[in-house]
């Protein structure tokens, strides 16, 4: 699945299919229900298993993918990020807060160039980020209960500036990168899957990734190997800021106007996405490969569930279910680890 | 004849294909105490863990009053009358002596509600019962731990165990409240009641025992009655066997400390404090020598090594490395300015799930790779140090959790050497390690001194640092209590100075 789990199972002496299995429990679950899930789909309609609905997948989970980036940074490192929606909305609204909007929307903004609105825009997703890991890191708040603090913030930074009103216009650049395509492939696709490439690239080859899987296997073993925990945390909890900034520019654009709540549910896909993949809650172990598969599990059941018939309120609670299946198979997976380890 | 309290006959365990108790009799009289000796992974523990109903047994059978008994759990033991008071031990703290004497059993007036004043008059009546007069409701943490052991005691008892384990009991504690603990467990013998007494001290166990039983290799290689003859040598013979000259040198012998006072100073500490571990700890740490600090558990030891290796920051003092005065916020700063450091519990110095290499790499990555990682500089570089160490099996591919304890903790200590510090401090080295891979590390200690590291070893085993330190300082409760250096010295004396 990632390249860390990979290599550990390509080099084992000897084959032994129950003991991989059970290794890569974590790996093969989230898989198989993409497997389960497509196949059920295909059988159930005709229409499902084309490729124009697979670019429908694709851009339905574009936004989720792009928060989900930065939350399987935190999530690596047992950390967790409740405020991923919130603060997508609010530099979200940041964003339209510093460009020209139509008359008729009626907000007191301050129009800005669109780089400029850009750059304020990235500024504030920074910045929050960063109170969040000065809380977590300095303060020692506990990243659950300091990003629902932020999430109440971000929530809030959104009501003052839009005050119950609605924003449609976006800088150009971020109107194209969202809404528009290239080449009959939307923009928004191909920044996800960008991000996506590069998430994966630095937590597979470089000191950083290394040091935020460590940090996630053993915090305190890293700290006594003369790993800079603190800025390691600190560091993952803005990117996932900055990665949600990201994913609420292009929400923008992709749905065409800012306005409160507008992210609200992204939190919850977005932690579904990474867990159903397979990552640890308790860190140090998945990655990005997880989280693609995550990704597809949630886009194919939420797609899917709309060609066939079945009532949308239901939707819901099959939704809940499979995450709740897929948190136990996260923690199962994690107690045959660590039973198997004490045995050896 | 009555039949012996507890009875066990040919009893065997193993874990995984490693056979830890090899057919053992054992037998306990009512109103005896019966000291058991060995080295670490002699099988004692296991045995212990068997009559706790902790583990059941492979073979054999266990009788108590002569009926067989067969515990599935430690639930059954207790309810058979078997009790246990650990070396950690398990009381709460920030609870009142009372609560903790009855912990799980309070008494309850008719409403259901806890009846606290006859919780605290029947635990004063418990607790005088053991010669210990304290008030039933004060706080048990703010008495110290010699205390807090006797109230898990008075618990044990007063839960109706019949045969009650200690494990450790005095390693944690100063002489006279040794002498304390001996009185009552005497009064708790003179009751009726049996005991086992498992330790490391040989003293404490041959001044307490009626019988004493030397287990090695998973057998029961003696027991005797304690009197003329039989006497540390006697047990120390049949614990370790032939062969181990400098072990058994360390148990018995004066060692000869050398002293170096001409070589340079390399982490020195000027009065540092961290309130409220220890006060006022100066202490020069010299390149080429083994700098043993020794001290019961708790003496703050553990903070003052955290704290030169940055993981605690001091209240006051200053630290020095080669003469400058470094502040070190954290770990980072600590590595960065030389020290190297081997925490007290290999979990919390390893990564368990991860390949041999990524423990060894990640105390120096940032030094072989500034952005992407370096997979073939790292492995090879983890396998130089590791071969170096003598890390059993070789490789380093390996998951570390596959290595034993000892192999372990070689690769805590490679990983830093490639950036060789200029002072490593390790806690408690060889804790929990068999005698072979105990004198691997004593080795490898004394190696790297040899090549001009001021090497810190941090410990509450005598053992330990006799058999490594050129000099030793004793902490006592917080302070330095004294120092050894340039004479002869023995673990009695060691034991007499903490």
């Amino acid at each position: 699945m990632d390249a860390h789990d990979a290599d550990a199972v390509s080099r084992r002496p000897a084959f032994d299919l129950g003991r991989l299995l059970r290794d890569q429990l974590r790996n093969i679950a989230p898989f198989a229900t993409l497997l389960i899930l497509v196949a059920f789909f295909t059988i159930a309609s005709p229409s499902f298993a084309t490729v124009g609905n697979l670019e429908n997948i694709l851009q339905q989970v574009s936004i989720t993918a792009i928060i989900a980036v930065g939350l399987t940074f935190v999530i690596l490192t047992a950390e967790i990020d409740l405020s991923v929606g919130a603060i997508a909305n609010a530099t979200a609204i940041v964003l339209t807060y510093f460009t020209l909007q139509p008359d008729y929307v009626n907000i007191a903004n301050i129009p800005l160039p669109g780089s400029v609105a850009i750059v304020l825009a990235i500024a504030a997703c920074f910045a929050l980020g960063l109170v969040t890991a000065f809380g977590v890191t300095k303060i020692g708040i506990p990243s659950f209960i300091m990003t629902l603090a932020m999430m109440q913030i971000g929530a809030g930074i959104s009501a003052v500036l839009v005050r119950g009103q609605i924003a449609y216009s976006v800088p150009p650049l971020v109107l194209t990168l969202g809404a528009k395509s290239i080449a009959g492939v939307p923009w928004i696709i191909i920044v996800a899957a960008l991000l996506l490439l590069v998430a994966h690239f630095v937590l597979s080859y470089t000191r950083f990734g290394r040091y935020v899987y460590m940090v996630g296997g053993n915090r305190e073993a890293a700290e006594y190997s003369g790993v800079n925990v603190r800025v390691i945390i600190g560091a993952v909890m803005t990117i996932s800021a900055v990665c949600s900034g990201l994913a609420g520019m292009l929400g923008v654009a992709y749905f065409g106007s800012a306005q409160q709540n507008e992210f609200d549910t992204f939190l919850l896909d977005a932690i579904a996405a990474v867990v159903v993949g397979g990552t640890s809650l308790f860190g140090g172990r998945g990655g990005i490969g997880n989280t693609i598969v995550g990704l597809f599990v949630l886009g194919v059941l939420n797609n899917g569930l709309d060609y066939v018939k079945i009532d949308s309120f239901l939707k819901i609670l099959i939704r809940g279910l499979i995450l709740l299946v897929a948190l136990v198979i996260n923690i199962y997976a994690e107690r045959l680890r660590a039973t198997r380890a004490l045995g050896s | 004849m009555t039949p012996p309290r507890l009875e066990l006959t040919n009893v065997s365990k193993a874990f995984g294909g490693v056979q830890a108790l090899r057919g053992v009799d054992f037998s306990l009289e009512p109103g005896s105490i019966h000291g058991i000796a060995g080295e670490n992974g002699a099988g004692k523990s296991t045995l212990m863990k068997i009559i706790a109903g902790v583990h059941a047994g492979d073979a054999g059978e266990m009788r108590i009053d002569g009926r067989p008994v067969h515990f599935r759990s430690t639930r059954d033991a207790r309810a058979a009358g078997v009790g246990m008071v650990h070396q950690e031990l398990s009381v709460a703290p920030d609870l009142s002596v009372a609560e903790n004497v009855f912990l799980g059993s309070q008494p309850l007036t008719r409403f259901g509600l806890v009846a606290w004043r006859r919780m605290a008059r029947e635990a004063a009546a418990q607790l005088d019962n053991l010669g210990l007069t304290i008030d039933p409701t004060a706080r048990l943490g703010d008495f110290p731990i010699g205390v807090q052991q006797l109230v898990e005691l008075a618990r044990v008892l007063f839960s109706g165990a019949r045969i009650v384990i200690l494990d450790e009991p005095t390693s944690a504690l100063s002489p006279p409240e040794i002498a304390r603990l001996f009185d009552v467990l005497r009064r708790v013998r003179d009751s009726g009641r049996s005991l086992v007494f498992i330790s490391h001290f040989l003293d404490d166990i041959l001044a307490i025992s009626d019988e004493v039983s030397v287990f090695r290799n998973g057998s029961r290689v003696a027991a005797a009655k304690v009197g003329p003859g039989i006497d540390k040598s006697w047990i120390i013979e049949r614990m370790i066997g032939a062969g181990r000259e400098e072990l058994e040198e360390s148990y018995l012998h004066d060692i000869a400390l050398k002293s170096r006072v001409d070589a340079p100073a390399v982490l020195e500490a000027h009065g540092l404090t961290l309130e409220p571990f220890y006060r006022d700890v100066s202490l020069v740490a010299r390149g080429g020598e083994v700098l043993g600090v020794y001290g019961f558990m708790g003496c703050g030891q553990i903070e003052l090594a955290r704290t030169l290796f940055g993981k605690l920051r001091p209240t006051s003092g200053l630290i020095k490395m080669s003469g400058e005065v470094v502040r070190l916020a954290n770990t980072t700063a600590g590595r960065n300015a030389g020290v190297g450091y081997v925490a007290e519990s290999r979990r919390a110095m390893l990564f368990r799930e991860e390949p041999i290499y990524r423990n060894v790499s990640i105390a120096f990555l940032e030094w072989i790779s500034r952005w992407l990682l370096r997979p073939a500089a790292e492995r090879s570089e983890a396998a130089t140090q590791t071969q170096r160490l003598g890390v059993r099996p070789a490789g380093v591919e390996a998951k570390l959790g596959a290595l034993s304890g000892g192999n372990q903790q070689k690769v805590a200590v490679a990983k830093w050497l490639t950036r060789p510090p200029k002072a490593l401090v390790l806690v408690e080295p060889t804790r929990g390690m068999d005698v072979g891979a105990k004198e691997d590390v004593v080795r490898i200690v004394r190696s790297l001194a040899a090549e001009g590291m001021a090497v810190i070893v941090l410990s509450t085993e005598p053992e330990t640092v006799l058999a490594m330190a050129d000099r030793v300082l004793v902490m006592r409760k917080g302070t330095l209590a004294g120092e050894f250096a340039d004479c002869a010295i023995s673990k009695d004396r060691l034991l007499a100075a903490a």
